[in-house]
C-alpha cells in the first residue's frame, strides 16, 4: 500500500492548525461552564467570529484587527445570551440554540458579498530559518501567532482558575450560586464576564477558520465545530490542560480523514493501523495495572486490527464513498462522549454543580 | 429603577400574549434590519406577512411548509417539556426520508395503495431508530443527548450524500446525485387540485390534535409535564426517567422521520442532497413559539411557514437576501425567550431604599 | 455591659406579608442573646437585615452607637458582623481552605490561611483539616467550617441561625462551649432558635418574635419552656395524647436492607432490620444526612433493592415501583415538599394525581379523570384544613404548613396500610404540626403502620410506640418508646451502635 501521502510530520503540523479553533472555543466555553452557565451557542458565536474576522481583515487589510473584531463581535453576541439567561432568566439550553440559529443567519447575511475572496494572510511568527530546521522547525516554529496564543490562553485559564482568587470566586459561583450570593459575590456580573470571555475566544476560533485554516468565507463553514468544542469541554472533564488533548484528538481525526480522502487510500488499511495504534496505547497506559479483563480487551482490539489488515490485503481496491469518511469526526465525538460518560463519579466531582441552573436572587 | 418580582402564579394571559408580542417585536426589529439593508421596512414586512395570505399561489404553499414544521415540533415539544433535548430532529428527518424513499424505490413501478403506508412506516421506524442512538446512549451511559443527537445530523447528512451517490442514484440520471422521481403510487395524494397541499398536511394537524389530547388528558402527557416541572416528584410519582427519555426521543424521532418521508414523497418527489432545509432546527423555534403546546404549535407552524414563503417572495420581489429570513427567525426566538419572563415575573418599580 | 447593636423601628414588607413590623431591641457586648420565634415569625428577615442581605423599608440600626446600614454582607463583615447560616453557604467540590478563603474579604496566601485555620480551630476546640473537600465532611464538621470562617474575621457580633438542628446532642455541647468561650471574650452572639431547652441553658436574654413583631423579652433562666412556648405561639399548649401500646401484626418488614448510593456524597444503607406493626407509630431519629432520604426512597419505591429485602404482608416487594407499592397500600411522603412530594408549579388537583391515581382509581385505561381528582383534592383540603383559594392553586403558592397538611392529607385519605413520612412537621407552624401529628396517630390507631423519620426528638418522643436511630446508614435496634434515655439517643445519633446491640444495658443505667 502507498502511505507516502501521509507524511507524519506534515500531518502533525496540520492537525495542530486544525485543532486551534477547537482549543480556543473549548477553552472559552470551559470558563463559561465553570461559572455555572451552559452556553450551547458556541457554533453561532464561532460563525460570527468567522465572518466578522474575515470582513475586518479584508476591509482593513490587517488580520490581527480581524481577530480583535471577531472577538468583540462574538463577545457582543454572547452578551445577548447573557442578558437573556442571566437577567431575563430564560432557559439556557433554548437560548443557546437560539444563539446558534441567529448567529448562522446573521453571519450568512453579513458575509454575502465576501464569498470567493482570499483574506490577507496571517504570517508565521518565527523567521523561516528557524522553521526550516529539520523536524523541530516545522513542529515547533512553523505557526502563526494565533496557534501560540491559543496554547498560552489554555495556560492562562488554568492559572486563573486554580491559582487566583478571581478564579476561586468564579468556580464558587459555578459550584453553588445561592451560596456565592449569600457570601456577597455578584453572581450575575461574574457570569456575564465569563460569558463575554467565552464569546471572545469562540469568535477568535471562528476567525481562525476563515482567515487561516480554510482560508475563505463560506456560509455555514463552521460545520459543527462549535458543537465539537462543547463535546471537548466534557471530554476534558472541565480541566484546561485536557482541552488541548481533546482538540488534538479531533484535529487528528479530521486531518487524517481529509488526507485519506485526498490520497484515495484503502480505508481498511488505515483502520488496521488505527486499531493497532489503539491497542498499543491501551497496553502502554495500563501496563502497570494489567488485569485479565484488560488483556482480553487489548487482544481483541489487536485481532480486529489484524482482521482489517487481512481484509485490506484481500481487497486492495476497496474504496469508500468520501461521505463516509466525512462522518468520522462526528462519530469520533460520539464515541469519545460515550467512553467518558461511563465514569459518573469523576463527572460528578468536576462538573460545576449549578451548571445550567437558573439563578434569581430572591432576597 | 425597575426590578423583577415573582408572580404568585404564572400569568395565563401572558402565556398566550408573549408569542404575539414576540412576533410584533420581531416585526419592528426586522423592519430595522431591512432598513439597514436598504429596503423599505413597511413594504418588506407587508410582503412577508400579508402578501402570501392574499396570493392564491402562496397560500397553499404555507400549508405545505407548515406540515413538516408542525410534525417535528409536536415531537420535540414533549421532550422539551420533560427536559429531554433532542436537537437532532434534522438528522431523524433525513433518515426517515432515506428509508421511506428506499422502500418507494425498491418497489419502483409497482402500483398499490399499500406502498405509501409502507413507506411511511419505514420513515417512522428509521427516524425512531436514529433517535434511539442518543436515547440509549443517555440511558445506558448518561451521555449528553444534545451533543449526540446533533452530531448525528452531520452523519445523516453525509449518509444521504452517500446514498444518492450510490445505491439510490437514478440509473438513468447521468451520474447526477439524485434518485429517480417516485412513481405515482409512491407519491402523496394531493388534497386540492392545482396546489401542492398533500395528505401529509392533514395528517400533521390530526397528529397535533391527538398530541394535545394526550398531553392534557392522558397519563403519558401528565408524566411528561410532571417530569419537566419537578423531576424528583415525577420519580416519586412512579415515572421511570429512562423510559421517559426513550419515549420522548423515540416520539420526536418517529415524527421527524415521518415528516422526512412526507417531504420526499410530497413536494420533492425524489431524494436529493438538498432535501434537508433545516426544518429540524426551525421546528425548535416553532415548538417554543407554540409554547410547547400542540395547539399553539399548529398556529406557530403556520406563522413560521408564512415567514418562509413571505421571505421567498421578498427575495424575488425586493431582492431581500435569503439569510435575512434566518436572522428574522432567530430574532423571533430571542424575543420569545426574553419576553417569557413576564409569565413568571412582573416588573415592579424598585422599592425605595432607606436613606 | 455596653450596648453593641441597637435596633429600633425596623420594618420590612414583602408583597402580601409584613415580615418585620417595628422591631426593636438591643444586644450587649459579650451577651448571648436569643431570638425566639416560630417558623415564619420573621427571624430570618431580621437577621438578613443585620447581615446586609436585605435592606429595611424603615427603621434604624446602630452599632457601637454609630449609624449602621450595611449594603451588603461585605459591609457587615467589615463592621464586625458575621453570620453562620442554617443552610450553609458552602461548596461541596471545594476544599475547606478554599471555602474559608471565599468568606474572607482580603486575599490570603493558601499556606498562611491553612495555618490560621489550624490555629483558630485548635483554640476553640473545633478540629478541621483545611485540605479536605466539603462534600466529604459530616454536617457537624461543615458547621465548624462556617464558624471558623467567621472567627477568622474577629467578629464583634456573631449571628447563629438555628445552629443545632443538624447536630447530635454531643456536638451541641461542644458548640455551646465554643459560644460561651467567645462570649467571655466580649463577642456578642445573636442565637436564633425555636428550641426552648437550649435557649434556657445557653442564653442571657431572649427576644420573642411573633407575626413579625416583638411580643416580649425575657431572661430565659427565669422562664419555663412552657411559658416561653406560649409566648412564642400565643396560645396555651395542648397535652400529648395517651398512646396505644398493643402492637398488631407485622405489616412491613425490612430484612437486612442494604443499598449502595450512586451519589459520591450520598449515604449507603447497610443491613437495616425493622418491623412495622399494625396500629403502631415507629419513630426514626438521626442527624440530617445519615441515610434518611435514602431510606425513604427505598421504602417509597423510587430506589429498588433485592425483592426479599422488603416484605409487605410476607410478600417480597423490594423490586416494585412506587405505583405497585401504592396499589398494595404502602404510601410515602418525602421530606422535601416542593419538588419531591409535590410539583411546585402544578395545581393541587394535578398534585393529587401525583400519588392518588392508582389507589383512588383516578384514570380509565390511562385517560385521567380530572373531575374525580379535583373532588379528592377538595376532600383533602376540607378534612385537613388546608388554607388555599381552591384546587386550581399552584402548590408553591401555599405556605409550608398548608402544603405539608395537603401532602400528608393526600396520603392519609387514601387509607394506606403502611405510611412512611420523612420530617412531617419540618418548617411547619405549631398548629399545623399538631394537626399533622394527630392525623398520623389517628391513622395508626385505625390499624395502619406508620413510620415517622424525623430530626425533632421531642416530636418522636411524643408520637412513637417504638423508636430507633439512624446513623451512617445503619439503624439501631428498635426499642419500645419510653425505655431509652436522651443520653443514649445522643450516643446512637453520633454513630455509636454498641449500646444498641447490647439491648437493655443502657436502659438499666437510666
Amino acid at each position: 500500500m502507498d502511505f507516502s501521502a501521509l507524511d507524519p510530520l506534515a500531518l502533525i503540523v496540520s492537525l495542530i492548525i486544525a485543532a486551534t479553533p477547537l482549543v480556543l472555543a473549548a477553552t472559552g466555553e470551559l470558563v463559561v461552564e465553570k461559572s455555572g452557565v451552559l452556553n450551547l451557542g458556541v457554533e453561532g458565536m464561532m460563525i460570527m467570529g468567522a465572518v466578522i474576522g474575515f470582513i475586518v481583515s479584508v476591509e482593513i487589510g490587517n488580520p490581527v484587527l480581524g481577530f480583535a473584531g471577531a472577538a468583540l463581535a462574538s463577545a457582543a453576541l454572547a452578551l445577548i445570551f447573557g442578558f437573556l439567561t442571566q437577567v431575563l432568566l430564560s432557559n439556557q439550553v433554548a437560548t443557546g440554540l437560539a444563539l446558534t440559529l441567529f448567529g448562522l443567519g446573521l453571519a450568512a447575511l453579513l458575509g454575502q458579498s465576501y464569498t470567493g475572496i482570499r483574506p490577507p494572510s496571517t504570517g508565521d511568527v518565527f523567521p523561516e530559518a528557524l522553521s526550516t530546521v529539520p523536524v523541530i522547525g516545522p513542529l515547533l516554529f512553523s505557526y502563526d501567532w494565533v496557534v501560540y496564543f491559543a496554547l498560552i490562553m489554555v495556560g492562562a485559564v488554568w492559572w486563573f482558575l486554580n491559582k487566583t482568587r478571581g478564579g476561586l470566586i468564579l468556580r464558587a459561583v459555578g459550584e453553588g450560586h445561592d451560596a456565592a450570593h449569600a457570601l456577597g459575590y455578584r453572581v450575575v456580573a461574574i457570569r456575564m464576564a465569563a460569558i463575554a470571555f467565552g464569546g471572545a475566544l469562540a469568535g477568535m476560533g471562528g476567525a481562525y477558520l476563515s482567515l487561516v485554516r480554510v482560508p475563505q468565507w463560506s456560509e455555514g463553514m463552521t460545520a459543527g465545530i462549535g458543537w465539537i468544542a462543547l463535546a471537548i469541554v466534557v471530554f476534558a472533564s472541565w480541566k484546561p490542560g485536557r482541552v488541548i488533548l481533546g482538540a488534538w484528538l479531533f484535529g487528528g481525526v479530521t486531518i487524517l480523514q481529509l488526507n485519506i480522502q485526498a490520497a484515495n487510500l484503502n480505508i481498511l488499511g488505515i483502520l488496521a493501523l488505527a486499531l493497532a495504534g489503539v491497542a498499543v496505547v491501551m497496553l502502554l497506559v495500563q501496563i502497570r495495572s494489567l488485569t485479565r479483563h484488560k488483556v482480553i480487551q487489548i487482544v481483541m482490539v489487536f485481532s480486529f486490527a489484524l482482521l482489517a489488515l487481512v481484509l485490506a490485503l484481500s481487497w486492495p481496491d476497496f474504496r469508500l464513498d468520501s461521505a463516509y469518511l466525512s462522518m468520522t469526526p462526528y462519530l469520533t465525538t460520539i464515541i469519545v462522549l460515550v467512553a467518558l460518560s461511563g465514569d459518573k463519579t469523576r463527572r460528578a466531582l468536576n462538573a460545576p454543580a449549578s451548571l445550567g441552573r437558573v439563578f434569581h436572587a430572591s432576597a | 429603577m425597575l426590578r423583577l418580582e415573582p408572580r404568585r402564579s404564572p400569568s395565563q394571559a401572558m402565556v398566550w400574549l408573549t408569542p404575539i408580542l414576540a412576533v410584533l417585536a420581531t416585526m419592528i426589529a426586522g423592519g430595522g434590519l431591512f432598513m439597514a439593508l436598504g429596503k423599505d421596512p413597511v413594504d418588506a414586512i407587508y410582503t412577508i406577512f400579508v402578501d402570501p395570505l392574499l396570493d392564491p399561489y402562496s397560500l397553499p404553499e404555507i400549508f405545505v411548509k407548515a406540515a413538516p414544521l408542525i410534525l417535528i415540533a409536536i415531537g420535540l415539544s414533549y421532550g422539551f417539556r420533560a427536559g429531554i433535548w433532542n436537537i437532532g430532529a434534522e438528522g431523524q428527518f433525513i433518515m426517515g426520508a432515506i428509508a421511506g424513499a428506499a422502500v418507494g424505490l425498491a418497489f419502483y413501478g409497482t402500483a398499490g395503495v399499500w406502498l405509501l403506508p409502507l413507506m411511511a412506516l419505514a420513515g417512522i421506524v428509521a427516524g425512531y431508530l436514529w433517535a434511539m442512538i442518543p436515547a440509549l446512549l443517555r440511558v445506558k451511559f448518561g451521555t449528553n443527548e444534545i451533543l449526540v443527537s446533533l452530531m448525528l445530523v452531520y452523519v445523516a447528512d453525509q449518509f444521504l450524500r452517500a446514498m444518492v451517490n450510490g445505491p439510490l442514484r437514478n440509473p438513468q440520471g447521468f451520474n447526477f446525485p439524485e434518485s429517480r422521481l417516485f412513481h405515482d403510487s409512491a407519491q402523496l395524494p394531493i388534497l386540492f387540485d392545482g396546489t401542492r397541499v398533500h395528505l401529509g398536511v392533514a395528517i400533521a394537524v390530526i397528529i397535533a390534535l391527538i398530541a394535545a389530547l394526550i398531553l392534557s388528558r392522558h397519563i403519558i402527557g401528565y408524566n411528561v409535564r410532571l417530569m419537566g416541572s419537578a423531576p424528583r416528584a415525577a420519580m416519586f410519582s412512579g415515572v421511570k426517567p429512562p423510559r421517559m427519555v426513550i419515549f420522548c426521543l423515540g416520539l420526536s424521532g418517529a415524527l421527524a422521520g415521518l415528516a422526512g418521508l412526507f417531504e420526499a414523497a410530497g413536494p420533492m418527489g425524489q431524494l436529493t442532497p438538498t432535501l434537508p432545509q433545516g426544518y429540524g432546527f426551525t421546528a425548535i423555534i416553532v415548538a417554543f413559539l407554540g409554547r410547547l403546546n400542540p395547539l399553539g404549535i399548529i398556529a406557530a407552524g403556520f406563522v413560521m411557514a408564512l415567514t418562509y414563503i413571505g421571505g421567498e417572495n421578498a427575495q424575488l420581489a425586493l431582492g431581500l437576501p435569503k439569510a435575512a429570513i434566518s436572522v428574522f427567525q432567530g430574532m423571533l426566538l430571542f424575543f420569545l425567550l426574553g419576553l417569557d419572563i413576564f409569565v413568571r415575573y412582573r416588573i415592579a418599580p424598585k422599592r425605595r431604599e432607606v436613606a | 455591659m455596653s450596648v453593641l447593636l441597637d435596633l429600633s423601628g425596623l420594618t420590612k414588607a414583602y408583597p402580601g406579608v409584613i415580615a418585620n413590623d417595628d422591631v426593636g431591641f438591643d444586644i450587649a457586648a459579650g451577651e448571648i442573646h436569643a431570638l425566639l420565634g416560630e417558623n415564619g415569625a420573621g427571624k430570618s428577615t431580621l437577621v438578613k437585615m443585620i447581615y446586609g442581605l436585605v435592606r429595611p423599608d424603615s427603621g434604624e440600626m446602630r452599632l457601637h452607637g454609630a449609624y449602621y446600614a450595611p449594603g451588603s454582607p461585605k459591609d457587615a463583615r467589615a463592621a464586625g458582623v458575621s453570620m453562620v447560616f442554617q443552610h450553609f453557604s458552602l461548596f461541596d467540590a471545594l476544599s475547606v481552605r478554599e471555602n474559608i478563603a471565599l468568606g474572607l474579604d482580603e486575599a490570603t496566601k493558601p499556606r498562611e490561611l491553612s495555618q490560621r485555620i489550624r490555629d483558630v480551630s485548635r483554640e476553640y476546640g473545633l478540629p478541621l483539616d483545611p485540605d479536605r473537600l466539603i462534600g466529604d465532611l459530616s454536617v457537624g464538621e461543615r458547621q465548624r467550617v462556617e464558624i471558623v470562617r467567621c472567627l477568622l474575621q474577629d467578629p464583634r457580633l456573631l449571628i447563629m441561625d438555628e445552629p443545632t438542628s443538624v447536630l447530635t446532642p454531643q456536638e451541641v455541647e461542644i458548640l455551646f462551649n465554643t459560644l460561651r468561650l467567645l462570649a467571655s471574650r466580649g463577642v456578642a452572639i445573636l442565637y436564633i432558635s425555636h428550641k426552648l431547652d437550649e435557649i434556657r441553658v445557653l442564653c442571657d436574654r431572649a427576644t420573642i418574635l411573633r407575626g413579625g413583631k416583638v411580643v416580649g423579652t425575657c431572661i430565659p433562666r427565669d422562664e419555663t419552656p412552657r411559658s416561653m412556648a406560649e409566648m412564642m405561639i400565643g396560645e396555651a399548649l395542648r397535652e400529648p395524647k395517651a398512646k396505644l401500646s398493643v402492637p398488631g401484626r407485622t405489616l412491613l418488614r425490612l430484612n437486612g436492607l442494604s443499598m449502595t448510593s450512586d451519589d459520591p456524597f450520598g449515604v449507603s444503607l447497610r443491613d437495616i432490620h425493622l418491623e412495622l406493626h399494625a396500629g403502631e407509630v415507629t419513630g426514626i431519629a438521626g442527624v440530617a444526612g445519615n441515610g434518611q432520604d435514602e431510606l425513604l426512597s427505598v421504602l417509597s419505591g423510587e430506589a429498588k433493592v433485592a425483592p426479599g429485602m422488603l416484605m409487605l404482608d410476607d410478600a417480597p416487594i423490594g423490586d416494585k415501583g412506587p405505583n405497585a407499592r401504592r396499589a398494595l397500600g404502602l404510601q410515602a411522603a418525602p421530606e422535601e415538599r416542593l419538588g419531591h412530594a409535590a410539583a411546585p408549579e402544578m395545581t393541587l388537583t394535578e398534585n393529587t394525581m401525583l400519588t392518588g391515581r392508582v389507589r383512588q382509581r383516578l384514570d380509565n385505561s390511562g385517560f385521567l379523570k380530572w373531575e374525580a381528582t379535583a373532588n379528592f383534592a377538595r376532600a383533602v383540603i376540607s378534612q385537613f384544613d388546608v388554607r388555599t383559594p381552591g384546587v386550581a392553586t399552584q402548590a408553591k403558592a401555599l405556605s409550608g404548613g398548608n402544603l405539608q397538611k395537603f401532602v400528608i392529607g393526600r396520603e392519609v385519605l387514601q387509607k394506606p396500610r403502611v405510611l412512611i413520612v420523612n420530617q412531617p412537621t419540618w418548617g411547619v407552624d405549631a398548629a399545623a404540626a399538631a394537626a399533622i401529628r394527630d392525623a398520623l396517630r389517628a391513622l395508626a390507631e385505625g390499624g395502619a403502620a406508620v413510620l415517622v423519620i424525623s430530626q425533632d426528638l421531642d416530636e418522636l418522643m411524643e408520637m412513637s410506640d417504638q423508636f430507633a436511630v439512624i446513623a451512617g446508614g445503619r439503624l439501631s435496634a428498635p426499642r419500645a418508646a419510653g425505655t431509652i434515655s436522651i443520653e443514649e439517643i445522643g450516643r446512637l445519633m453520633g454513630g455509636d451502635t454498641s449500646t444498641a446491640r447490647e439491648g437493655g444495658t443502657a436502659h438499666a443505667a437510666t
